[in-house]
């Protein structure tokens, strides 16, 4: 039996068009609270609208009717059956203070894998300098690093006057730039089961232990930790924790010992990837900052002692900050 | 509950009333091209900021470098964050293209989901023109590259909500067919609602055919409904074949008057 076409629409429109109206006004104002006879009504208005969608599906093939029902429903259906939190105005003290960091403890074993990883790639680089010299051409990925540290280390001290003059801008906002691409690529690969992020991990570890290792056997231990120090105590720890994000999405793709599936895993996960990513962004500014006003000046500049005395007291911020910071209202 | 067709293009969302709605999935050459239209607003944008900061320039060109620096890759990346999540999915190339990110499963759009399918762009778009993100479109069912994957989201085009107008069906005018009130019933009887459907939508669309597919098209429906029904002669005498399609969809679609 084919239905009344014009005499559903008549006695159904009211209806719908309380629904559109509804619908208007929350997309307007997000943070609309509705009373409990509002939202009976709004649930009302869904089901009946829901319902003429089916009435019409079976029994006519009006397109235009459909669509427009279908639109209708898709919107309230979205708005109702939405059970994730919704954050009615964002607090950046809040999310400073507490979010990040509880997020970071929260994942902590995604991170503890990620500096393993780095580790591990230290290790091989460390080695690899160590017993092939000659290794140093493929691993160092700048070529100021290709060339002795000692002649550089006698170079470098001989400058007295502000080698970057007219340039530290510049260059702070390269470095970060940078890093936070370098950053989002690691977190982004962790789509590849997390291959792609082990291996930016890895090689970042080896060009690390490769630099340090050439750098202490040449005897100028002191100059590589006052020159990488004061930026790679913030810098280091935030690829770290962007390789813990790219893990935390691995672990979602793999969804190991979990049951439930692929769509909620994701689902779970992507909150804190993007807390974790944005603080990432934070510390690689303030990073740069310090690689480009402080890290690039040596003694007779600046003292060593001094450099590494301010990377010393970073450091012990960074893991308090992200050890302590907001851990009473987390588990409040 | 919900339910995605397997190969088709239409996302189906079934709710837990057991109702089911569905959606058109955009393929990959219309995101190609609202891509092409958002990175023309970020070369313009960027265009514009530049002569700006070509001012500040005068000042201090490394700070005007860096501040040119930093905006382009802010803009770059938050471009499209920013705009999906004003505009509810959508960015300027989706807009003229008429094309929306959606959640998958029908809910709202989480601003999470926002940045993770715009943070994953970067590697979508290796190595060059977006080619892991275009074969991740190809190959998915649901026409997702990699970052709508990871976001639970899909990218569809927006239908028209068209207001349902049936003034230029039949209303007020006289049907013949109807002073036959058996075969009128039998008519409502043995015509399938496809059949109907096809009927109506032909009527709808009369207007959009050249004047020979017009007429060819209603020849055929009117011969198809004579042939399951046949009125007498003096109840279809002098009416054209599109006057009997109307007088037929009129029967079935508008049971009283």
């Amino acid at each position: 039996m084919i239905i009344d076409l014009q005499k559903f629409i008549t006695d159904e429109r009211p209806c719908w068009l309380e629904l559109e109206e509804t619908l208007d006004r929350i997309e307007k104002d997000p943070g609309l609270v509705m009373s409990l006879d509002q939202v009976k009504r709004f649930h009302y208005l869904y089901q009946r609208t829901a319902s003429d969608l089916a009435r019409i599906s079976t029994f006519s093939s009006e397109p235009a009717i459909r669509r427009y029902l279908e639109s209708l429903t898709a919107q309230a259906y979205a708005e109702i059956n939405e059970k994730r939190e919704k954050s009615h105005g964002f607090s950046p003290f809040q999310w400073f203070f507490t979010t990040f960091p509880s997020t970071f403890r929260l994942h902590i074993r995604a991170f503890w894998l990620a500096v393993a990883i780095t580790l591990a790639g230290v290790i091989i680089g460390g080695a690899l300098i160590a017993l092939d010299p000659e290794a140093k051409e493929v691993i160092m990925p700048f070529s100021s690093l290709r060339q002795s540290p000692s002649e550089r280390v006698a170079g470098e001290e001989k400058v007295v006057e502000d080698k970057l003059e007219g340039k530290k801008a510049t260059g702070a906002a390269w470095y970060m730039t940078h890093n936070t691409k370098v950053a989002i690529f690691t977190l982004a690969l962790g789509i590849t089961w997390g291959i792609g992020t082990i291996l930016i991990l890895f090689s970042n570890g080896i060009m690390l232990g490769a630099v340090a290792l050439d750098y202490i056997l040449a005897g100028e231990t002191q100059f590589l930790i006052a020159w990488l120090s004061p930026h790679g105590v913030i810098e280091i720890p935030a690829i770290l924790l962007a390789g813990q994000a790219g893990l935390m999405l691995a672990g979602a793709m793999i969804g190991r010992g979990r049951r439930t599936s692929l769509r909620q895993r994701l689902r779970e996960v992507s909150k804190d990837l993007v807390t974790l990513i944005f603080g990432v962004a934070i510390m690689l500014t303030w990073a740069g900052f310090i690689e480009a006003f402080l890290s690039q000046y040596h003694e007779p500049f600046i003292p060593y002692s001094l450099k590494i005395g301010f990377a010393a007291v970073e450091f012990a911020l960074l893991v308090l900050y992200l050890g302590m910071s907001g851990r009473k209202r987390a588990n409040e | 509950m919900n339910d995605i067709d397997g190969r088709t293009n239409m996302l189906v969302i079934r709710t837990t009333e057991g109702i089911s709605f569905s959606m058109l999935l955009a393929g990959p050459a219309p995101r190609a091209l609202a891509w092409a239209i958002d990175f023309a607003c970020i070369i313009a944008g960027m265009t514009l900021l530049g002569i700006l900061i070509g001012t500040l320039g005068l000042v201090s060109s490394d700070f005007a470098q860096a501040l040119s620096m930093i905006l382009y890759f802010s803009i770059s990346i938050g471009y499209g964050i920013m705009a999906e999540w004003f505009w509810r999915g959508q960015t300027v190339g989706k807009r003229l293209l008429g094309l929306r990110v959606v959640d998958v499963q029908g809910f709202k759009l989480q601003f999470s989901q926002i940045v993770i399918r715009n943070l994953l762009r970067f590697f979508d778009s290796l190595p060059l023109f977006y080619l892991v993100g275009g074969a991740a479109c190809i190959l998915s069912g649901k026409a997702q590259r990699l970052g709508d994957f990871a976001a639970n989201t899909v990218v569809i085009r927006i239908q028209k909500n068209a207001d349902p107008d049936l003034d230029q069906l039949t209303a007020g005018k006289y049907n013949s067919l109807r002073e036959r009130p058996h075969l009128a019933a039998r008519l409502r009887q043995q015509v399938s609602p496809q059949e109907a459907g096809t009927a109506l939508q032909a009527l709808m669309r009369r207007n959009e055919l050249n004047p020979e597919a017009r007429i060819e098209l209603f020849r055929d429906m009117a011969d198809h409904f004579r042939a399951i029904v046949e009125f007498p002669e003096d109840a279809t005498f002098g009416i054209t074949d599109e006057q009997y399609v109307r007088n037929v969809v009129d029967i079935l679609f508008q049971e009283k008057r």
